[in-house]
């Protein structure tokens, strides 16, 4: 099965790739998938007083789809309001990268990473966590 | 050098040209049935399928009329597991067989399953071989046929197949193994290794695809199979259907190529072989899977901890290798031999085979570790679990969410 030049491109020049400082209480982390899956991601942004996602940072283990998936999150995150972050959807993803079926699942993790990387943020300021609907597994 | 380079021989190998050669006339002038006995253009077509017989049988130490054509080794496993489940009916229903089989056997065996057959599925021990002793305790009275293979296609190792066919002739059954990795690349006699049935194909030794054989014993035991496929009564009735002349032809003259080149051939892979994995394990938490000391002299099986093989094999872009990743196969699930060795899923997803073969260059070797070693180094960088391990956190401390 061939990729499309978009995931290629996201995974021969990944962008935000990297690490912000997870003990700082303006950076929320996001790890997500297990490694007997064969994926695990990590996504990390940084916020402002206003709300704002001022940077966004990942790694990833897993394949080219996966890859891909994580480094376009980041791209879509900086300059996102957590609101807005958290419409992203993972079809959105799907749809950009034209994912295959069998991909969809990275695009998932990629959801799922952003907002658990919004929920760590959001408790390390003192706010409740918040209840996630399941994304479209 | 032109790229990519081709290190995925186990999967099938390129036709050799003087293959080809010897095929050519075959497709056109000398297109007869091989079976058409009244006129010349049948007497040719046979007389090329019966060269090509004796060819095939002078690798394998057999007699010309053991070999029994098919189009692949897969067809000869269905053919020999299936026949002889039938045939030897009224001795026993017991099979045994091993979880690192081609599922071209695991899955014949399950099929017979739902026909009454019990099969007794071996687990292999670390290295991948299997323990000589539970399969001494697996046999019984109503053991029909133990069939395992030679060389594996996933780690090429190489199972006692003398040791495993004493012990299954000493309780009174066959001996049947898919050696579909193994023909052509190391020295099998059916003979000295005890074998009654044995599949092969000529794709995986630069034959072309299509056309197979079954080996079956004629002589202390006369071993007998249940014909699969009814028809005209081709292969003394073990296999109808026309015979596909250019391709048995190149069956056998793929063989002959074997046989005089193995020697050479072997000693010059085993060392390229050697040089890629050595030169790949220097690499930190690099492993390589399967006994090292028996097994196919052209494949490695290396996993690089901490990267996922398809995501690894999108780097090394100029190189064809396969992985066990799961990513690779459609099931999502990580390879089951690797798994079956006891290999942590997240080993299996890391992990990267490269089958040398005929034509792999010296050059093309060196190029391999390079782009491989960089491949590697690159997606570490990109790895979050390679970054919590040069931090020093335990990766089976953490609670990951399946998904």
């Amino acid at each position: 099965m061939a990729y499309s030049e978009k995931v290629i491109d996201h995974y021969t020049n990944p962008r935000n790739v990297g690490t912000l400082n997870k003990d700082s209480k303006n950076v929320g982390t996001g790890l997500v998938g297990a490694p007997e899956c064969g994926d695990v991601m990590r996504l990390q942004i940084e916020v402002n007083d206003d709300n704002v996602i001022t940077d966004a940072k990942f790694k990833t283990f897993g394949c080219g789809s996966a890859i891909a998936s994580s480094s376009l999150a980041t791209e879509w995150l900086k300059g996102k309001s957590i609101d807005e972050a958290l419409a992203i959807d993972n079809m959105d993803l799907v749809e950009e990268l034209a994912l295959p079926p069998v991909k969809i699942h990275c695009s998932v993790l990629a959801e799922d990473a952003i907002k658990s990387a919004i929920n760590d943020y959001r408790v390390k300021n003192g706010l409740e966590a918040l209840e996630l609907p399941k994304s479209h597994h | 050098m032109e790229l990519p380079i081709y290190l995925d021989n186990n999967a099938t190998t390129p036709l050799d040209p003087r293959v080809l050669e010897a095929m050519l006339p075959y497709f056109t002038n000398k297109f007869g049935n091989a079976a058409s006995r009244n006129h010349a253009f049948g007497w040719v077509a046979e007389e090329g399928v019966d060269y090509a017989r004796e060819q095939v049988a002078k690798l394998i130490g057999c007699t010309e009329k053991e070999i029994i054509f098919t189009s692949g080794a897969t067809e000869a496993d269905n053919l020999a597991i299936k026949g002889v489940f039938e045939m030897y009916a009224d001795k026993g229903n017991h099979i045994i067989t091993a979880t690192t089989e081609h599922k071209a056997v695991l899955d014949t065996c399950k099929h017979l399953e739902k026909q009454g057959a019990r099969v007794t599925y071996l687990n292999v021990k670390e290295d991948g071989l299997i323990d000589l002793a539970e399969l001494e305790a697996a046999m019984t009275p109503e053991t029909i046929l133990v069939t395992i293979m030679y060389g594996n296609n996933e780690i090429g190792v190489i199972q006692p197949i003398k040791e495993i066919s004493a012990i299954a002739h000493k309780h009174g059954a066959l001996f049947m193994t898919d050696a579909t990795q193994a023909v052509g690349k190391i020295p099998v006699d059916v003979n000295a290794d005890g074998i009654d049935l044995m599949a092969f194909s000529a794709h995986k030794m630069y034959g072309p695809k299509g056309v197979g054989a079954l080996y079956v014993r004629r002589k202390g035991p006369r071993v007998k199979v249940t014909a699969q496929m009814d028809g005209g009564g081709h292969e003394r009735g073990m296999r109808s259907g026309t015979l596909n002349v250019p391709g048995i032809v190149g069956l056998g003259k793929a063989c002959e190529l074997c046989r005089l080149e193995m020697d050479e051939e072997a000693k010059r892979l085993s060392a390229l072989r050697d040089k890629l994995e050595s030169a790949l394990t220097v690499l930190e938490e690099s492993y390589v899977n399967g006994n090292v000391q028996h097994r196919l002299p052209h494949v490695a099986n290396i996993s690089f901890k901490y990267v996922e093989g398809e995501g690894l094999m999108m780097a090394m872009k100029d190189l064809a290798v396969s992985s066990g990743s799961a990513c690779t196969s459609a099931s999502l699930e990580p390879s089951y031999v690797l798994k079956s060795l006891g290999l942590s899923d997240d080993l299996a997803h890391s992990s990267i085979r490269f089958g040398l073969g005929r034509f792999t260059t010296e050059e093309e070797v060196d190029y391999a570790i390079e782009n491989t070693k960089k491949a590697v180094n690159h997606l570490r960088d990109l790895s979050p679990l390679w970054e919590m391990f040069k931090e020093g956190i335990d990766l089976s401390k953490i609670e990951w969410a399946e998904h």
